[in-house]
């Protein structure tokens, strides 16, 4: 499943699942990111999954290159999917204050704000990774008449909360961040919370999301 | 605690970036929380070696002009790592100390940290044990993500530090070490090398770069000729490990330092070896820098000879 294992630099492996971006290839990364998370190999610094790439960095005292290449190589993973599929449901508002670009996806494209949201709300979406800042999910995919590029210049703050698109995907801004998505709206629900030591992210990788549209009242008595 | 038995510093002077740091988080990529620690980690190592503390214990990491503190507590020791001017301030006067060389420090004494000389980060620590909290197996403070004790933030005046333990069989010890720095900087090529024009790819390793001021624990900028890609100046966001050097859709390099996000989506020229990353966090705005290819095979035994170097150094501490 793995197309090709390079280095990444001198002490990380850079396993390249393929260069398309869809859930079937991701799906891979997934699996083998949670089996070797769960072997819990000695060494292992960090795995870093993506749409289509994983990467293990790894402490040079304990492994080389070639040694940990022909590990990763020659692992059993299993191919029924195992792997838990949580769906979770996600309020979000899109009051204008918080549809702070609507205008733009409107114009872009040449749909009606509410026909864009009916849109958006209409379906489940797969969480290919999380990660950039802590917990940021990113989602797909969104319908091909959704599809819109990034903002030319990005925000300086994006308000914590947002959930934003662009191109064939969505996400929510865990944190107060600089960021170039389109923002339709804003979840009053924490996604990322650091007391929970044991599992700090409300999305994993592989989990699935289901949008819900509330009304700022309902924002006002979730936030509060 | 009745305040007698108190040990702890107050912070008169916070410094420009004064934290917490260990040897890091590990495997929390995948939720993207920054790997941290401390950037020299040769500097991190010999200080907690001359002080006789675990390896993996909290120091105090500051960049370009350190704290001054002031002690309360019964006798302890301290020491500094890196190239680094402080005082000690006694009531007999004051006097200049020297780094990798342990201090004794009363009730009353002051350290006052001016500057790091030609480098970047210094480290601080005492014979014993700061009292801090753990953050996913770490006390590193990362600003960025505000993760880390004192709620993720640096330093600020007022501050007290406190001393959960004291190795009261510790005596004095020193190291005779000066450090060194680097011009050229060894790395291996990237996976996106290929996206890059081969007159750029000559330049990248021919030219010398500068480093900016916009260099902080996260990424270091740097300027130079413009690299010209000619296939995307975006990739599929994937992760990143410390020591990448991205080229942004500017045409600039960035390196990928140990607060980095741990995601990306520039593409790689190349990743810095191992055995250069303390060195090359120590090189100031201004520095310039050149690169120079090497193997796989060549970073791994580098990164060999380099530990053992800091090994030995370790073996001389008297």
């Amino acid at each position: 499943m793995i197309k090709n294992i390079l280095n990444l630099g001198d002490a990380a492996l850079y396993c390249d699942f393929g260069s398309d971006v869809n859930q079937e290839i991701n799906s891979n990364v997934i699996k083998y990111f949670y089996h070797i998370k769960k072997l819990n190999l000695k060494g292992i610094i960090n795995l870093t999954p993506s749409y289509n790439k994983l990467i293990i960095s790894y402490d040079l005292n304990i492994h080389s290159f070639l040694s940990l290449k022909n590990k990763i190589e020659n692992l059993e993973i299993e191919d029924n999917n195992k792997t838990k599929k949580n769906l979770i449901k996600i309020p979000v508002c899109c009051d204008n204050n918080f549809a702070l670009d609507i205008e733009r996806i409107e114009n872009k494209l040449k749909l009606k704000s509410e026909i864009i949201l009916e849109k958006f709300f209409s379906k489940n979406y797969f969480c290919y990774m999380t990660g950039f800042v802590a917990g940021m999910p990113f989602l797909g995919d969104l319908n091909q008449e959704m599809r819109l590029k990034r903002l030319e210049t990005p925000r300086v703050k994006v308000p914590k909360g947002s959930v934003g698109i662009t191109e064939q995907f969505c996400n929510i801004y865990s944190f107060e961040t600089p960021g170039g998505w389109n923002i339709l709206g804003n979840t009053p629900q924490n996604i990322f919370d650091s007391s929970n030591q044991s599992n700090p992210n409300l999305v994993n990788p592989g989990d699935t999301i289901k949008f819900y549209r509330i009304t700022i009242d309902q924002y006002n008595e979730i936030k509060r | 605690m009745k305040s007698k038995d108190r040990n702890y510093f107050k912070v008169l002077r916070a410094g420009i970036n004064t934290t917490y740091q260990d040897l890091g988080r590990n495997n929390l990529h995948h939720i993207g929380i920054p790997f941290s620690g401390a950037m020299d980690k040769r500097n991190f190592q010999l200080l907690n070696s001359i002080l006789q503390n675990d390896d993996n214990s909290p120091v105090i990491e500051f960049a370009y002009q350190g704290p001054h503190l002031k002690y309360f507590g019964k006798n302890i020791f301290f020491c500094i790592s890196g190239n680094v001017s402080f005082k000690i301030i006694t009531k007999d006067g004051a006097i200049n100390g020297n780094c990798y060389q342990s201090y004794l420090l009363k009730n009353g004494d002051e350290v006052d940290i001016h500057s790091t000389n030609k480098s970047v980060y210094g480290y601080f620590s005492i014979n014993g044990t700061f009292g801090v909290d753990y953050y996913w197996g770490s006390c590193s403070i990362n600003t960025q993500a505000q993760i880390g004790p004192n709620n993720g933030n640096k330093f600020s005046k007022d501050l007290e530090i406190e001393i959960i333990d004291i190795n009261n069989s510790f005596n004095k010890r020193k190291l005779d070490h000066l450090g060194g720095t680097i011009e050229n900087i060894r790395v291996i090529k990237g996976t996106n090398y290929d996206y890059f024009s081969k007159s750029s790819q000559n330049e990248f390793f021919k030219e010398s770069f500068k480093i900016t001021k916009l260099s902080d624990r996260m990424g270091m900028r740097l300027q130079g000729p413009k690299i010209e890609n000619i296939v995307d100046p975006n990739i599929k966001s994937e992760g990143l490990v410390k020591g990448v050097i991205q080229i942004t859709s500017a045409g600039d390099p960035i390196i990928m330092l140990s607060d980095h996000g741990t995601i990306g989506g520039y593409p790689k020229i190349a990743t810095v070896i191992s055995a250069d990353y303390d060195r090359l966090v120590q090189l100031t705005p201004g520095s310039n820098i050149k690169f120079k290819d090497v193997s796989l095979e060549d970073a791994e035994t580098l990164y060999k000879l380099y530990q053992m170097e800091t090994n030995n150094l370790i073996s001389q501490i008297k």
